[in-house]
């Protein structure tokens, strides 16, 4: 099963302020009354998006036209924190977005994310304010993220170095993001493994 | 150099080194429940593929179920997931304990009971809060639904291999302070993403003394520390707990118990990172803001953002007041409560409901709180039934309920309106978490929602209670 590498993404930004920004926020449980994840795109980040009384849009940056073609969300500390509903990373994708640009990542959202294809980096808390004032400069700015060098720039003059763990680096570069058909084929190694646990 | 808990496990459940350099990981025990599966078996269906070791993994209901009456779905929507896990589990051959089982319960309260969850294990399940297994000596993390695609399918995930550091509490606690206000200093010491790449092995006198309950309420809250898995070491406490229990091999059981313990880190294992907390700093902890991190003893006062240390910090503690509307600077004592939700994965076992019960005596929960008592698992509810404790409750004034995971998530009609505040001895204190986009948490111990309930306001428990005579760890 060859998957297609996640070399580059480009895309417009948006920011999105606040520090431990959990999977709650990013798609709140009811919305996880559902069998599939067909059309979570729409409830991503709504109880920050709509006002719970009047049901008007709020001031949040993704109700911003300025912003409405973003598809790489710039965030702060500890992102995707919480949960380990997969909706998270689901609604983000099926909302529009293809990568996350974040100060740290909590570790079941990023891992969630890689599999599905979907790159997050880590960038030091004063790129992600530089970036922040371009985007909000100018929101046509086009970000690309160069996933296989580690590095984000900016059509404008912006460039600056990102991390990543080298097995998500690996996974995405080389088409290995989801990982069920190398987990399938090593099926002796597995019976193996099954055999030699008592409890199995 | 000896091994830890951590590395003992990893290395006798590695099946290979994957292409991107992660580890192919064996996990022995799965657990599934109806809100991450329903989407894993429609991709197995996809891909055309089986479960392979059906008898590996154990399934239950737990999120969606209403708790005044299970047998009623809330909607459409909690039907068809109902459905959905009864078809998926039949189709594939996987042990389901449905609501009709009396075994059915939150699943990190039902694995444990079952004796499913042994030391030396790999534990996963669609769901964070998994590291409550840990406190086995299991290594026990959350998975996404793609990886429960994969631990269907496969058995295995690949995964990462964590750093583990270890968090020494030693000496006595205080009277009237709590596994939850443990586990809560914790995480307000190390902040909420402080575990991240992390395991967190708990040590010393405090979690030795612990009763396997105990245990379970601390290692449940390593995922609020950033910590996707968290333990403690297999000990007397843990044979004696699992000794009887259905899914233990109790026909060898000596054998299997030796096997357990030597499990246990070694005296000269290696460690990357060593924590010392004094028990006796440990005071009754409850959270003033949107994090688990927001913690303070109760008689602190709310953080006040004049104070704070950087520009980032006083941003995030205006965030956190305007959405709790707290007043900054003021005693955390005394803010009003609507609600008290006594439950959940992290307080809703048997041991909780006794020791709230043994306070709550001669109580009244205040004039207009809503205050609800849930307990973990139908097992659960039986045992607080067989040693008359829901007349204690209601008799106090609370709502005594059927088990689910109710208000810790409001996945059910146990849900906050507009803004109220609640004092919950749950988890998680996110903003809207309780089902009411302005809805308002403050975690704390049991006893210290009971407390809180009866004064109808954030309460120090000491003060209302003679909490004197309990045990260093109650």
């Amino acid at each position: 099963m060859a998957l297609d590498p996640v070399i580059t993404v480009s895309g417009k930004g948006v920011f999105i302020p606040g520090a431990d920004i959990d999977t709650d926020r990013i798609i709140p449980a009811r919305f996880m009354k559902c069998v599939t994840f067909d059309g979570l795109g729409e409830f991503a980040f709504y109880d920050v998006r709509f006002d719970s009384e009047t049901g008007e849009k709020t001031n949040h940056p993704l109700n911003d036209e300025r912003f409405a073609e973003a598809s790489v969300l710039i965030a702060g500390v500890n992102f995707g924190c919480g949960s380990s509903r997969e909706h998270a990373p689901q609604s983000l994708k099926k909302y529009g977005f293809n990568a996350v640009i974040a100060e740290s990542f909590a570790e079941i959202f990023y891992g969630n994310s890689t599999t599905l294809a979907m790159p997050c980096v880590m960038a030091s808390a004063e790129n992600i304010g530089r970036l922040r004032e371009a985007v909000e400069a100018k929101p046509d700015t086009i970000i690309t993220i160069d996933v296989e060098n580690l590095k984000v720039s900016t059509c404008c003059d912006l460039e600056f170095s990102v991390s990543m763990p080298e097995s998500a680096r690996e996974a995405l570069v080389s088409g290995r993001w989801d990982p069920i058909q190398e987990l399938i084929d090593n099926d002796s190694a597995i019976n193996d493994r099954a055999k030699a646990l008592h409890y199995v | 150099m000896g091994k830890s808990l951590f590395q003992k496990v990893w290395d006798s459940h590695r099946v290979g080194t994957l292409g991107d350099g992660r580890t192919q990981l064996f996990i022995g025990t799965h657990l599934i429940h109806e809100v991450t599966s329903p989407q894993a078996f429609g991709m197995l269906r996809d891909l055309g593929l089986k479960v392979k070791f059906p008898q590996r993994t154990f399934a239950t209901i737990d999120h969606i179920v209403p708790t005044i009456n299970q047998d009623e779905p809330a909607d459409p929507l909690a039907a068809e997931m109902i459905d959905a896990i009864r078809k998926n589990c039949d189709d594939f051959g996987v042990t389901y304990f449905d609501l009709k089982s009396g075994k059915q319960g939150i699943v990190h309260v039902v694995g444990p009971e079952q004796g499913i969850t042994q030391p030396g294990t790999t534990i996963a399940c669609g769901d964070s809060h998994t590291a409550t297994h840990g406190a086995f000596g299991a290594i026990a993390f959350g998975i996404g639904t793609s990886q429960v695609r994969d631990v269907l399918a496969t058995q295995t995930i690949a995964l990462q291999e964590m750093k583990v550091r270890r968090i020494e509490v030693n000496g006595d606690l205080r009277p009237g302070v709590y596994a939850k206000d443990v586990i809560l200093h914790i995480i307000r010491q190390l902040g909420a993403n402080g575990g991240i790449g992390y395991a967190y092995e708990y040590a010393g006198d405090v979690f030795d003394r612990m009763s396997m309950e105990e245990r379970m309420t601390v290692c449940n809250m390593s995922i609020e520390g950033g910590a996707r898995c968290g333990y403690v070491n297999p000990d007397a406490k843990t044979i004696a707990y699992l000794q009887g229990r259905p899914y233990v091999d109790n026909d060898n059981f000596e054998e299997t118990a030796t096997r357990w313990l030597s499990f246990a880190s070694d005296a000269d294992a290696h460690f990357d990172d060593i924590v010392k907390i004094n028990a006796a700093d440990i005071e009754p902890t409850v959270t003033w803001g949107i994090s688990p991190d927001a913690g303070i003893a109760i008689t602190e006062n709310i953080p006040d953002p004049l104070t704070a240390k950087s520009p980032e910090e006083k941003a995030s503690i205006e965030e956190a007041l305007a959405y709790m509307k707290l007043p900054a600077g003021a005693p955390i004592q005394g803010i009003k409560i609507d609600v008290a939700f006594l439950g959940s994965c992290t307080n809703g076992r048997i041991s909780d409901f006794r020791e709230v019960a043994k306070y709550i005596k001669g109580h009244k929960v205040a004039a207009g709180v809503k205050a609800i008592a849930v307990p973990g698992s139908q097992i659960v509810a039986i045992q607080c039934e067989q040693e008359g404790l829901p007349e204690i409750f209601r008799e106090a004034g609370f709502e005594w309920r059927a088990a689910g995971c109710s208000m810790c998530l409001a996945m059910n009609p146990d849900k906050l309106i507009g803004d109220q505040l609640c004092a919950s001895s749950s988890n998680r204190n996110f903003k809207g978490r309780q089902g009411s986009p302005t809805g308002r948490t403050v975690l704390m111990s049991p006893v210290m929602v009971a407390a809180a309930a009866i004064k109808g306001s954030i309460t120090d428990a000491r003060e209302l209670f003679d909490l004197s005579e309990t045990s260093a760890v109650a």
